[in-house]
């Protein structure tokens, strides 16, 4: 093959880049005036005062409220990517549009309008509030922490609306293992569960490779480490249990599975789960426990409930919803 | 065809002392890896994100997908490289994988989301950028007269890393255009990826530079590496120093602990590097041509050294920007330094063999490097480990001066010289 003329590769290129510069141009506007849901509040007439299970709807990521088994959702709550409700306090995760990620971490009363919005670094992934509706706790993952620089870490705040009070990392926390203060660069806290008196609290620390439950205290600012390979804690009502993810394999598709642990004799055992569960259980009452799983026919998730002494079924409580939160 | 207008065979030699242009070829190859840096970084710079938060992959998942071919892209490097010597088919095994990295992006916009099929686009993208490297490298060195292979060599890498500069702000610019939609950012970047391979096609001549173009049919030597004992002590050098470089994740990390900074920064103290490194390979890559390779190679270590060194000091905010100048000077000293020291040592039917086998030995000894940095860490603390980094690269250094070839090897390569 003869080189084609100068003239000739110069039109080649010229006309190549006008194609592939308006293919990508065209592309960009149509995603751009694509339907995409927007962030929303919510409806006047939703409050979380009604008792009933609130969860986030999957289809459009507004959360929702189910009175009953097999009774109509009620719809028009917040959008959120994360949610949990107690105490006449909602916590709303919601992803920033934009780079890098940043997750704003709205606070709402009873009515669900906004007490407290904070935004902080990450993509949302836990968001608890204490059984008072006083003191709250979220976590969102973060890149760029790591030297591994593909590798996320999370970060972890607590919010005490007693006070106003806001730790954005409770990384400095000290920590004990067996007594002794452990000093890493490399601790990570995720998934915190508040005790009734709003002061004990329990989390999920990681540290060189493992990770371990922790024991918190708010008013004195410390935790000590109670066990290993136990994560996304969720205690109990009656403030005997622990739920919580155990990784029992190393196949990335779903290491961890549903455990519950006697905080009495610290005895564990699993729920009749067998699927993987990835998310921190929520306790419907003292018998049951109710957590996301990866949705079936197509749906992006949905809620399974199980009793939590590890007999009977899982049963499928709400098609196409995540962030599971009872109100009694 | 004569497309290159260095070195051909008829031309009169130039005046000295005035300035030769750098190769069309180079140019060239500089501007396909421009174009497709910027497609290859957009992706990058959003793929996490994307994974995460666009899929709802967990970070497990997601550091199993990313960690999963990075070991196989050594092999590939080494196929690449012996593919393109066998019959001098350098253009053609390099656009084979610049084409492959493109339409890995095609594959990421319609997988829609299955993990299988991300990641097949994921292999596709490192198979390509594996099989590529070397053919363009020994393209490079091939295209130019040997003494000016620094020059070439920093030409490129120049050119390489504004495209890696500029692909995160085009990603995040089209980010910014339509609040969110990564599939808009994938199908940029394979437009964009396509405009580097037809770069290639239309303007990279097919035979490299007539001074060492291999015939048509020659087959590459047996065990070129092995052979020729410049070229094994070029890699026993720069695989020694590799060993002891921690990696620059480790020093970004060293600097944010030591200055308390926001961790944001740390996506932000590569770019400085990076901008030192893309203003100085050029200048570095024609010093070292006219000073001897080898002193650079060397001084670009020294640099390194030099930045532990700071780091040792206590950190203060002018230890960034020292540090960062001291890690883009080692880039610009060393990377494209490096192929040009051990291009002439090559004989041309076996370079691009011999470079990956370079590249991947380095490669490999600064995994080793960093690997062994981390858990010095986690065994001594911070400082005892920068000081065993330190201790081990000025041993690296002595050593490798003594190892590295005395003479410059261009001149050992002088009979190929038209």
């Amino acid at each position: 093959m003869n080189p084609p003329s100068p003239r000739l590769r110069l039109a080649l290129v010229v006309t190549a880049v006008l194609l592939l510069a308006s293919g990508s141009l065209g592309y960009v506007l149509h995603a751009r005036h694509r339907e995409r849901p927007p962030a929303q509040g919510s409806d006047a007439s939703f409050t979380v005062e009604e008792p009933g299970l609130y969860f986030r709807d999957s289809a459009g990521g507004r959360i929702a409220r189910q009175d009953g088994p097999g009774r109509p959702r009620v719809t028009g709550g917040p959008s959120c990517d994360r949610f949990h409700t107690a105490g006449g306090h909602a916590l709303c995760l919601r992803s920033l549009p934009g780079v890098p990620a940043r997750t704003e971490a709205l606070v709402l009363d009873r009515r669900l309008r906004e007490v407290r919005k904070v935004t902080v670094p990450g993509i949302p992934n836990r968001a608890r509030v204490s059984a008072s509706g006083q003191v709250l706790s979220w976590t969102t993952f973060t890149t760029g922490d790591s030297y591994n620089t593909a590798a996320f870490s999370t970060r972890t705040a607590i919010l005490d609306l007693r006070t106003g009070y806001l730790v954005k990392s409770i990384e400095q926390i000290p920590l004990t293992f067996g007594g002794a203060r452990h000093h890493d660069s490399d601790v990570n806290y995720w998934g915190v569960t508040f005790a009734a008196d709003d002061n004990r609290f329990y989390a999920t620390v990681s540290t060189r490779g493992a990770t371990h439950l922790v024991e918190g205290d708010l008013r004195a600012w410390s935790a000590k480490a109670l066990r290993e390979n136990a994560e996304c804690p969720s205690l109990s009502p009656d403030g005997t249990r622990v739920a919580f993810k155990k990784k029992v394999s190393d196949a990335p598709r779903s290491p961890w599975r549903l455990y519950v642990l006697d905080l009495a004799t610290m005895r564990e055992h699993p729920a009749a789960e067998p699927h993987g569960v990835d998310d921190q259980a929520a306790w419907l009452d003292d018998a049951t426990l109710a957590y996301a799983l990866p949705g079936r026919d197509g749906r992006a998730s949905d809620i399974w409930t199980a009793p939590a002494d590890g007999t009977g079924e899982p049963r499928l409580l709400v098609p196409g919803g995540s962030s599971p939160a009872n109100v009694g | 065809m004569y497309l290159a207008a260095n070195g051909r065979p008829d031309a009169p030699p130039r005046p000295p002392g005035a300035r030769r242009r750098v190769p069309a070829a180079v140019l060239a190859l500089g501007a396909v890896s421009l174009v497709t840096d910027v497609s290859s970084e957009m992706v990058t710079a959003v793929l996490p994100l994307y994974l995460v938060l666009g899929l709802g992959l967990t970070p497990l998942q997601f550091g199993f997908l990313d960690g999963m071919f990075n070991g196989a892209t050594a092999l590939v490097r080494l196929l690449g490289g012996r593919l393109a010597d066998r019959r001098g088919h350098h253009k053609r095994v390099a656009g084979a994988g610049y084409l492959l990295s493109a339409l890995s992006r095609l594959g990421l916009l319609l997988a829609g989301g299955a993990p299988g099929a991300i990641a097949a686009a994921l292999a596709a993208d490192r198979l390509g950028k594996g099989i590529r490297t070397a053919p363009r490298d020994a393209l490079i060195s091939l295209s130019g007269p040997p003494e000016s292979l620094g020059r070439s060599f920093g030409v490129h890498r120049a050119m390489d890393t504004t495209g890696a500069l500029l692909g995160p702000l085009a990603a995040f610019a089209v980010l910014w255009a339509t609040a969110d939609a990564y599939d808009a950012v994938f199908a940029v970047s394979f437009c964009t990826g396509l405009l580097g391979v037809l770069l290639l096609v239309v303007y990279v001549p097919a035979t490299p530079g007539p001074a060492a173009a291999p015939r048509a049919g020659a087959r590459p030597p047996r065990r070129p590496v092995l052979r020729d004992p410049a070229f094994r002590r070029v890699l026993y050098a720069s695989a020694l120093l590799g060993a002891t470089t921690i990696g620059d994740a480790f020093l970004y990390l060293l600097l944010l602990r030591g200055l308390d900074l926001p961790p944001v920064l740390f996506t932000l103290l590569p770019l400085g590097a990076a901008a030192v490194y893309l203003l100085l390979a050029v200048p570095a890559g024609r010093i070292a041509d006219r000073t001897g390779r080898r002193g650079a190679f060397l001084l670009g270590h020294c640099a390194l050294l030099g930045a532990y060194a700071l780091l040792l000091a206590p950190v203060s905010a002018p230890t960034v920007a020292g540090v960062l100048t001291l890690l883009g000077f080692f880039y610009a000293a060393t990377d494209g330094v490096l192929m040009a020291l051990a291009a002439p040592a090559l004989p041309a039917a076996g370079r691009a063999g011999g470079l990956a086998v370079l590249q991947t030995g380095q490669a490999l000894a600064r995994l080793l490097g960093a690997a062994g940095f981390g858990a010095a860490w986690t065994l001594w603390g911070q400082r005892p480990a920068l000081w065993a980094a330190a201790l081990a690269l000025a041993g690296a250094l002595a050593a490798a001066s003594r190892i590295l070839p005395a003479t410059p090897p261009n001149s050992s390569a002088a009979p190929e010289v038209p």
